[in-house]
């Protein structure tokens, strides 16, 4: 079976005046067709870059400057723009961070989601209200004939989320790229987004990139994973794989650093230091100066390699003795 | 919706009653009119009568309330010059000086919003660098200045345009109009130029930095993410919200343009009201600058009133009723 997104080598770059920033700078994965990848990283290692490349949403003084990202076989990386505005919203979709502002505030809901119908499709208005309204009863929204006449202020953050979920599955794509949806709810509302989008995502066949910095939202959605640091894709795997035994250190810390009931008492384990900038990033492995393991081999960059059946990394040092035989 | 507006009418009341109290008392400490109304070879019976005709023998406090007294039946009082009801007076003039006002509002927003626009969305074009620099003229440049230099261009030197009155003109509500006439229209065009331009400039700057302000918005992200076309995304959901800052400022500014129009009347000869006011003080007619000054203020709280109407269109998020 092919793949529904085929990212390789991506590097997509910010030419500031304070230099070049490499925010992706080496990003590989694949996403089968109705599969989850959770998209793990600090802020600033360059999971949203990642996802704004796959939409085409790179903005000044951003470009892609290397790699492909193949979407069903086709190549989105050089496509002109008519082309790629024709597959977005249409075949690819995205759900952003923060639903207060993601919605026009001038503009009623209606208006929102029936202009996205007919950027894609030549049916009637009517008709294009009917699968506004389809839409919006899909994702939990109820009376979804009134509340159509709304104006994104009369919704709650939550429910302007489902909204833009809604607007996402539209035209029922084959590719939605999530980027932090749930960081700005409460954690209720939280809980109960991320099941809609699981259960919506399985029933359409949806292929789901979910981008956040939650360790266990991506435990509880994702079938594989892709941690990224400093603009690279550091480890890769099935989830369970992947944090159950982690090969990178930088896995291997994150994972430490999230409290858990195991280890009750015990102090916290932390990742010293901080994320480097990405501008003018020295060669050789960016997780080198918090790392324990670092030595003199790690002056030269690591490559991206499949250290175990299914599972890559990019370190010479990886914790390959705590995996289970 | 009806409390809001009642309380607006309470304000525009208390407003209108402070004014009356400050021009009077402003009027009697600049100087006496019976000075400049009363021929200086009149004898004492004669200045006696005109000035007991004029009510100016009263003491202040009693001559305003004779003139309140009067106010509440629709009566400003009568020009010491020319003998005729103050308000008929400015009545006459009013239509020249609104439709120079609303012309210039009009062309400001008619050649300021697409510029304004696309120095937003190119920023570093030559272009817009152009219209930026023509922006800060338009509004450094002095009216009068203005006003002198297309005179000299378009009707002296080219002759295309007249340079003084208001030409050919329609009666319409008993008051009589220019912008209906070609006649009309091409006498307005210079006058209302002129005052427009500083308007132009400001319409630009505020289009611009609205334009660049929102482009970089999460919802602008959104809408480029649902795949809609440039164009929507600028004319439908950039344009509403810029519209928002526009709308109030030009507002705002439409109260002054009619209230300060007086340079642009003075140079075109626009028979209008900002030229009846400057003659009026020069005479110390306090009728007459009472009643320009109340229907001034007014003209103001309307304005701004429909300002704030128009803005509760434009943003759903201060919708004064609440539906359900």
């Amino acid at each position: 079976m092919s793949s529904t997104l085929e990212v390789k080598d991506l590097q997509t770059h910010f030419f500031t005046r304070a230099g070049v920033v490499k925010a992706v700078d080496g990003v590989s994965f694949s996403l089968q067709r109705g599969k989850v990848l959770g998209l793990v990283g600090e802020s600033g290692s360059g999971k949203s870059v990642s996802g704004f490349s796959i939409m085409g949403l790179v903005d000044e003084p951003g470009r892609i400057v290397g790699g492909s990202i193949r979407f069903q076989g086709r190549e989105l990386v050089g496509l002109p723009e008519p082309e790629m505005r024709a597959l977005r919203g249409n075949r690819i979709a995205m759900i952003f961070q923060d639903p207060m502002m993601t919605l026009n505030p001038v503009l009623r809901i209606d208006v929102q989601m029936i202009e996205t119908v007919l950027a894609h499709e030549k049916v009637s208005h009517t008709e294009a209200r009917a699968r506004a309204r389809d839409a919006l009863g899909m994702v939990g929204i109820p009376s979804p004939d009134e509340r159509l006449k709304s104006y994104p202020h009369q919704f709650s953050g939550g429910m302007r989320q489902r909204v833009a979920i809604a607007i996402a599955l539209l035209h029922r794509p084959d590719l939605i790229v999530a980027d932090e949806p749930t960081t700005a709810l409460d954690v209720t509302i939280q809980g109960q987004i991320l099941a809609q989008v699981q259960k919506l995502a399985t029933e359409l066949g949806t292929a789901l990139i979910w981008i956040t910095h939650d360790l266990s939202v991506v435990a509880g959605l994702a079938d594989d994973i892709a941690v990224m640091y400093a603009g690279r894709v550091v480890e890769s795997g099935s989830v369970d794989a992947v944090l159950d035994a982690p090969l990178h250190p930088y896995t291997h810390g994150l994972i430490g650093s999230v409290p858990s009931r195991n280890r009750r008492g015990a102090p916290l384990q932390q990742i010293p230091g901080m994320t480097p900038s990405v501008i003018n990033l020295p060669p050789g492995c960016a997780f080198r100066a918090r790392c324990p393991r670092a030595d003199g081999a790690c002056l030269e960059t690591p490559a991206m390699a499949e250290l175990l059946p299914g599972r890559t990394a990019r370190c010479f040092h990886p914790h390959l003795e705590s995996v289970p035989a | 919706m009806t409390v809001f507006l009642l309380r607006r009418l309470l304000q525009a009341i208390g407003v209108v009653l402070a004014m009356t109290v400050l021009v009077f008392l402003g009027v009697f400490a600049v100087g006496d009119p019976v000075e400049i109304l009363i021929s200086p070879e009149a004898d004492q019976l004669e200045r006696e009568r005109a000035i007991r005709e004029l009510g100016l023998d009263l003491p202040l406090w009693r001559q305003y309330l004779v003139f309140l007294g009067n106010a509440l039946q629709g009566d400003l009082g009568r020009s010491f010059v020319f003998n005729e009801p103050a308000l008929q007076l400015i009545y006459q003039r009013m239509p020249a000086t609104l439709e120079l006002a609303l012309g210039a509002t009009f062309l400001a927003l008619l050649i300021g919003l697409p510029l304004g626009l696309y120095a937003g969305l190119r920023p570093n074009a030559w272009g817009s660098r152009t219209i930026m620099a023509g922006s800060i003229l338009g509004f450094s440049l002095p009216t009068f200045w203005v006003g002198l230099m297309l005179i000299m261009v378009f009707a002296v030197q080219l002759g295309w345009l007249p340079s003084t009155g208001r030409g050919e003109t329609v009666t319409i509500l008993g008051m009589r109009w220019s912008f209906l006439t070609w006649d009309g229209l091409l006498h307005m065009a210079m006058p209302m130029f002129s005052l427009s331009l500083s308007r132009i400039g400001l319409v630009i700057r505020l289009t611009r930095s609205g334009v660049r302000e929102n482009m970089v918005m999460d919802y602008v992200k959104f809408a480029r993410a649902k795949g809609l076309s440039p164009n929507r995304i600028v004319f439908v959901h950039v344009f509403r919200n810029i519209l928002i800052p526009v709308v109030t400022v030009m507002g705002l500014e439409l109260g002054g343009t009619i209230a300060f129009s007086v340079v642009t009347e003075s140079v075109f000869a626009w028979p209008g009201m900002g030229k009846l006011i400057i003659d009026s003080i020069n005479v110390l007619d306090r009728p007459v600058i009472v009643a320009y000054l109340m229907l001034i203020v007014l003209m103001f709280i309307v304005i701004n009133l429909l300002v704030d109407l128009s803005y509760s269109v434009l943003d759903p998020r201060v919708r004064l009723e609440s539906r359900e």
